[in-house]
């Protein structure tokens, strides 16, 4: 009970306090002359912002970067130029961790847009009732946290040892086919088959984002143009893939550059469900792993910064977009 | 005519078949952890969950998995979560609003510079900033001797700057959309920027910041790395429990999968009562 009254109370000072703040940045530039008054004004509404940002973001990344060029133990801590990225580079474990990495975005962001894509199209021809549930049913694992995607799917991947009842459906299944006494399923790492178990739970928590835009997109194709198609001959393939997809295609990039960064970053999932364990390790486990169990804060940097060099193309992709749209309006 | 319709009447059965299938599978492991998560532990430690879904009557069901993992510490995590993410919804909101607001409606020099780097910020991983961060603020609490780590504030204050880059920019795009001349006029009449800022723009912004705040809010509540740092194990947030839950589930799973729904109740009650909102400020984001 004390909790709750102390969780109530903080949040409302919280929010009296960060509007007070709002109140009096503007008390004090009202006070202000008023010729300098006119041009401060914008810093009242835009100090906190600030502040916060580079503080909390900018600072710390600038540092961050810094510290990938330094070995610190303890309270000592010395320039070693690129010694950190030079011991990641020639560490085969690492270069393991990359092609993790690489497998995550060359798989997911692609099967992702493709079922997203294939349930919009069907769901826009099963009238509007039944396009609701279906779609209510695929988008609701996007509430879901990582974590407890992990236990769900845990679950679904869990080993029973030889002798015991098996739970899981997938240990299940595999015996159906006629194994005896398989591994663990998520211990296998031939052709990284674990990456990939891990992967189908990404891909269930994103199929709803990329159905709900890309269905956005077709429902905007003007109807006429299917309609002249179809007099003209054309069938239920040919519609949708000569007469809708090129119209939705803008769309269907935006969601994949968008799943690409989520896929980049992921790391939930990793920590849950293997903890990094059977080479199924990516970028931003290895920073985790590096910090918060190895305490090595230069090497742990450098990770990170390889992280940030791979998604900059992207920031890149996203500036140029932005732009895109600020002049079609 | 006749033909025509025929012919979508085909289209429309196989959709619904293909559709059918599909959100089966895509149902599949949920259902599988509901129905352990109403089991015995004695009997869901024997026997497949199936069971209990191809034979109802015979299984037996009881929510003593529910009040097991509520009584263990789920409770109390639930009142942790709810004052973590509250805040850290509120706060970057109003924040981003009022700079949303400088953006849109006041010139200043740098403008075009500030936004291409807010911009650039949407991207760049939280993970780059968080360590120096953690580090400040156990310098912050050693010299001042003000504790900031495993308190809620320092997790409102990271999420909210986190928040910051996205909440900007879609609130300044939605106000790019509002009358200017609504704006001048009220200028006209000596209404203050303050006053402006409260009394019309803040009010007919709201289609935005609550859709926003709808992603922020879910955003915040399934977070795991920034509750672990900040918040860690003195006030732990259900993601934080879950976890711990996950590695040790000697205890059975079925006490796992009843915290996973007791965590979950909240965020599919927000989704599924403000879908619409929900999908509008997906679209809004994505879709030009």
């Amino acid at each position: 009970m004390g909790d709750i009254i102390f969780g109530i109370f903080a949040i409302i000072i919280g929010i009296v306090a960060s509007y007070g703040i709002y109140w009096l940045l503007n008390f004090l530039i009202s006070l202000l002359p008023r010729k300098i008054s006119e041009k401060a004004n914008v810093f009242a509404f835009l100090t906190p912002a600030l502040v916060l940002l580079i503080i909390v973001s900018i600072i710390p990344v600038i540092q961050t970067a810094v510290w990938s060029f330094m070995e610190i133990k303890g309270k000592r801590s010395e320039w070693v130029g690129l010694q950190n990225y030079a011991e990641l580079f020639s560490d085969p474990n690492f270069l393991g961790i990359l092609l993790n990495n690489f497998l995550w975005i060359l798989v997911v962001p692609a099967i992702t847009v493709t079922i997203g894509t294939l349930v919009a199209q069907l769901s826009n021809n099963v009238g509007p009732r039944r396009e609701k549930i279906f779609k209510s049913l695929i988008f609701m694992p996007m509430s879901i946290s990582f974590v407890a995607a992990s236990t769900i799917w845990a679950y679904l991947y869990a080993y029973s040892a030889p002798g015991r009842p098996v739970i899981g459906l997938a240990q299940n299944v595999i015996e159906g086919f006629g194994v005896t006494d398989p591994v663990p399923i998520l211990q296998i790492d031939d052709f990284r088959i674990n990456s990939f178990l891990l992967m189908a739970v990404v891909v269930w928590l994103q199929v709803g984002y990329s159905m709900v835009i890309i269905s956005a997109a077709i429902k905007a194709v003007p109807e006429e143009t299917i309609e002249a198609a179809r007099i003209d001959g054309a069938g239920p393939f040919q519609v949708f893939g000569r007469i809708i997809l090129p119209q939705v295609w803008g769309s269907i990039m935006a969601v994949f550059v968008t799943v690409l960064i989520l896929v980049m970053k992921i790391f939930d999932i990793i920590l849950a469900m293997t903890r990094g364990n059977f080479n199924t390790s990516v970028l931003a486990f290895e920073w985790y792993k590096r910090y918060f169990e190895n305490t090595d804060t230069g090497s742990a940097s450098a990770v990170v910064m390889i992280l940030v060099l791979l998604i900059t193309p992207l920031v890149w992709l996203q500036i140029r977009t932005v732009k895109h749209q600020e002049m079609l309006r | 005519m006749n033909k025509l319709r025929n012919f979508s009447g085909k289209v429309n059965l196989g959709s619904t078949l293909a559709l059918t299938i599909l959100v089966g599978i895509w149902s599949i492991p949920t259902i599988g952890l509901l129905i352990t998560s109403l089991r015995l532990r004695s009997e869901a430690e024997i026997s497949p969950w199936w069971d209990g879904f191809f034979n109802p009557l015979g299984t037996v069901w009881s929510l003593e998995a529910y009040q097991n993992s509520l009584s263990s510490g789920m409770l109390d995590s639930l009142v942790n979560t709810i004052a973590v993410t509250v805040p850290a919804t509120i706060l970057p909101l109003m924040i981003a609003a009022n700079a949303a607001y400088a953006f849109t409606f006041l010139n200043f020099k740098g403008k075009e510079l500030f936004f291409a780097i807010l911009v650039g910020l949407m991207v760049i991983p939280l993970q780059s900033a968080l360590i120096p961060v953690l580090k400040g603020m156990v310098w912050f609490q050693r010299t001042f001797d003000i504790p900031l780590t495993g308190t809620y504030a320092s997790a409102w204050v990271v999420h909210s700057a986190f928040a910051l880059p996205l909440a900007i920019y879609i609130l300044r795009n939605y106000m790019l959309s509002l009358p200017t001349s609504l704006i001048e006029a009220a200028r006209v009449d000596g209404a203050s920027y303050y006053q402006i800022f409260w009394k019309l723009v803040l009010p007919m912004s709201i289609p935005a910041i609550a859709s926003f705040a709808i992603f922020q809010f879910l955003w915040v509540w399934n977070d795991y790395l920034i509750a672990f740092i900040f918040v860690g194990e003195q006030k732990s947030v259900m993601t934080y429990r879950l976890l711990r839950m996950l590695g040790q589930y000697g205890e059975g799973w079925q006490d796992v999968a009843a915290g996973s729904f007791i965590s979950l109740i909240v965020p599919l009650i927000v989704f599924f009562a403000l879908q619409r909102y929900f999908v509008r400020g997906l679209t809004a984001g994505a879709v030009k």
